[in-house]
């Protein structure tokens, strides 16, 4: 297999659970030696599409590849050369922390050193405390030593810093960012937009089990040299209040409330477009809180693709 | 003082089967033996019984043609066997699957078929252990048994197989709280009234009964192993039906998650 096949393909993936759809149709791929956030909110497919990756789930429809294998049929040839950190749980209630470490990394031919790793990982206090006293950051860092100890090629990290404190949300970031130098290709689910523009080389946007948009992060947030602006007002707007802006910032702009009080608009970046919302502001009798301008943020991305916001 | 880890470079490769099989049945050995619930119920409540047995069988009117100890302790290595392939197998199993220990090791090189094996192993190991502190207490109350080591030994495999794959079984299909309820009281059902530790034909018509069930199967061959020497067939093919029952079963039902 060439190296430059991507680490990851899918194609037309379709997966349900019962009547719910989880994913549907879609198709990605990861550049290997890339780190790739798929970011969206919960319940946008991410951890089943990670799980039909990392083999634990068969595709319904379409087709799956990770480094050129199938995870169902070539299980074997390819659970060696993977990481996988789970979400939640992972090991035993009453195992030592250390314990579980050496544990999986006696399962690996070339394990890493699991005193250094846990080290690394702000462990090595914590060594012989038992999995159910450790603390929520703890276990997450623990379920990143387990995916990094058998020297994969490939790990897939599922919310990597849920429940971190700040600091240990940067160790994380700057080990992830490290790994990648020296050659591992990282995929990583997450619903905060910071991790992904901070971290990611390229972001598959997914919403509804389907991909609603792809690119770099400079990418996704220069779209076409747009601003965003955000109008938040001291009462609810009146009722045909999003027409009438949009009749008054023309074609190139595009309106979208928010709730009540609150309007994003995205229009050229210039001064008119944020003259013309003043001016509208003024001849409806509507007293703006908050007018702000700034360039788009993943979320807002997220935001006018969908209609909704990222994180609730 | 080392050099903080550095180079991640990647170097993928599993361990052998054998070593990884040997380290998951290490842990299991380990974890069974750590917890206090478990070890009573593998170890304290089979030598209470055995001696409560022996000081208490003369009061409660059964019709024994040989000593007490004698009869007694071949019922409670039996016990042992249920009580670790069954009871303990399946709180471990349940919680396992709680805990996502099953899908965290489903991720790693080990594959499902060395679980298994490594669970198989922690089984022999800790019954080992078992049957070794309970020979010795009988031996302290003048157990004196006439022993086939092989009619022994197909026993207790045999039984470990039935009481396993019913473990799983029931681990495999309900939630944790209710593994760990249903394994303790079908424990304590077939302790008192499945013809483990006091032989089937002293529970009257329901002995018919019971010398089928896998509790009195177990029973009985290991009676036959230590106070007659011989070879119990029949409940030899008893425990493999069962045992294959419980592995199809199983096979069907088990959720990893």
């Amino acid at each position: 297999m060439p190296a430059d096949s991507p680490a990851v393909e899918i194609d037309g993936l379709v997966m349900r659970y019962g009547d719910k759809v989880a994913v549907d149709g879609l198709s990605l791929t990861v550049a290997r030696g890339s780190i790739t956030a798929v970011l969206g909110p919960n319940g946008a497919g991410k951890t089943t599409t990670l799980e039909t990756c990392e083999g634990y789930r068969k595709p319904q429809q379409g087709t799956v590849r990770v480094l050129g294998l199938d995870p169902q049929r070539q299980r074997h040839d390819l659970l060696p050369r993977i990481g996988v950190m789970l979400q939640h749980g992972g090991a035993w209630s009453g195992v030592r922390a250390m314990e579980m470490l050496d544990h999986i990394a006696a399962m690996h031919a070339f394990p890493l050193d699991t005193a250094l790793l846990s080290e690394r990982l702000g462990l090595a206090d914590c060594g012989r405390t038992p999995y159910r006293r450790l603390s929520g950051g703890q276990q997450q860092r623990l379920a990143l030593a387990m995916a990094l100890v058998g020297r994969p090629e490939l790990v897939f990290v599922d919310e990597p810093t849920a429940g971190m404190d700040p600091q240990a949300r940067r160790t994380t970031w700057e080990l992830l960012e490290e790994i990648r130098r020296d050659g591992v290709t990282v995929v990583l689910t997450t619903h905060h937009m910071d991790e992904a523009e901070r971290l990611a080389d390229q972001i598959h946007i997914i919403d509804r089990g389907t991909l609603i948009a792809t690119g770099s992060p400079s990418e996704l947030t220069r779209g076409n040299r747009s601003a965003t602006i955000r109008l938040v007002v001291t009462r609810p707007f009146p009722d045909s209040a999003p027409e009438s802006l949009r009749f008054a910032l023309g074609p190139d702009a595009e309106v979208r409330q928010l709730d009540d009080v609150s309007m994003l608009i995205v229009g050229p970046a210039n001064s008119t477009t944020l003259g013309t919302v003043s001016r509208w502001c003024e001849t409806h009798d509507v007293l703006p809180e908050t007018l702000s301008l700034g360039q788009r943020t993943l979320e807002d991305v997220f935001l006018e693709l969908t209609g909704r916001q990222l994180s609730a | 003082m080392t050099e903080p880890l550095n180079d991640f470079t990647p170097r993928p490769g599993s361990a052998s089967l054998r070593r990884m099989v040997a380290t998951q049945a290490r842990m299991e050995a380990r974890l069974m033996l750590r917890n206090g619930e478990q070890l009573l119920i593998a170890v304290v409540i089979p030598v209470i019984v055995l001696i409560g047995g022996v000081a208490a069988i003369d009061r409660v009117g059964l019709d024994l043609t040989q000593r007490p100890v004698d009869v007694l302790t071949p019922g409670v290595l039996a016990l042992a066997v249920m009580s670790t392939a069954f009871t303990s197998l399946a709180i471990a199993t349940g919680f396992e699957r709680r805990y996502g220990v099953i899908k965290r090791l489903g991720s790693s090189p080990l594959p499902r078929h060395g679980l298994l094996l490594g669970k198989v192993g922690a089984l022999l190991v800790v019954e080992a252990l078992q049957l070794l502190v309970i020979c010795s207490v009988a031996a302290l109350l003048g157990w004196q048994p006439h022993t086939s080591v092989i009619g022994a030994l197909l026993a207790v495999i045999a039984g470990t197989a039935a009481f396993a794959a019913l473990g799983l079984l029931v681990a495999g299909a309900l939630r944790a709280e209710a593994t760990l309820a249903l394994a303790n009281l079908v424990y304590l059902l077939l302790m008192v009234g499945g013809a483990v530790v006091i032989p089937a034909n002293q529970y009257g018509a329901f002995g018919e009964v019971a010398r089928w069930l896998p509790s009195g199967a177990l029973g009985e061959s290991m009676r036959t192993a230590f106070i007659d020497a011989g070879i119990d067939w029949i409940s030899l093919v008893v425990l493999l039906t069962w045992a294959t029952f419980g592995a199809l079963l199983t096979a069907r039902t088990f959720r990893w998650e």
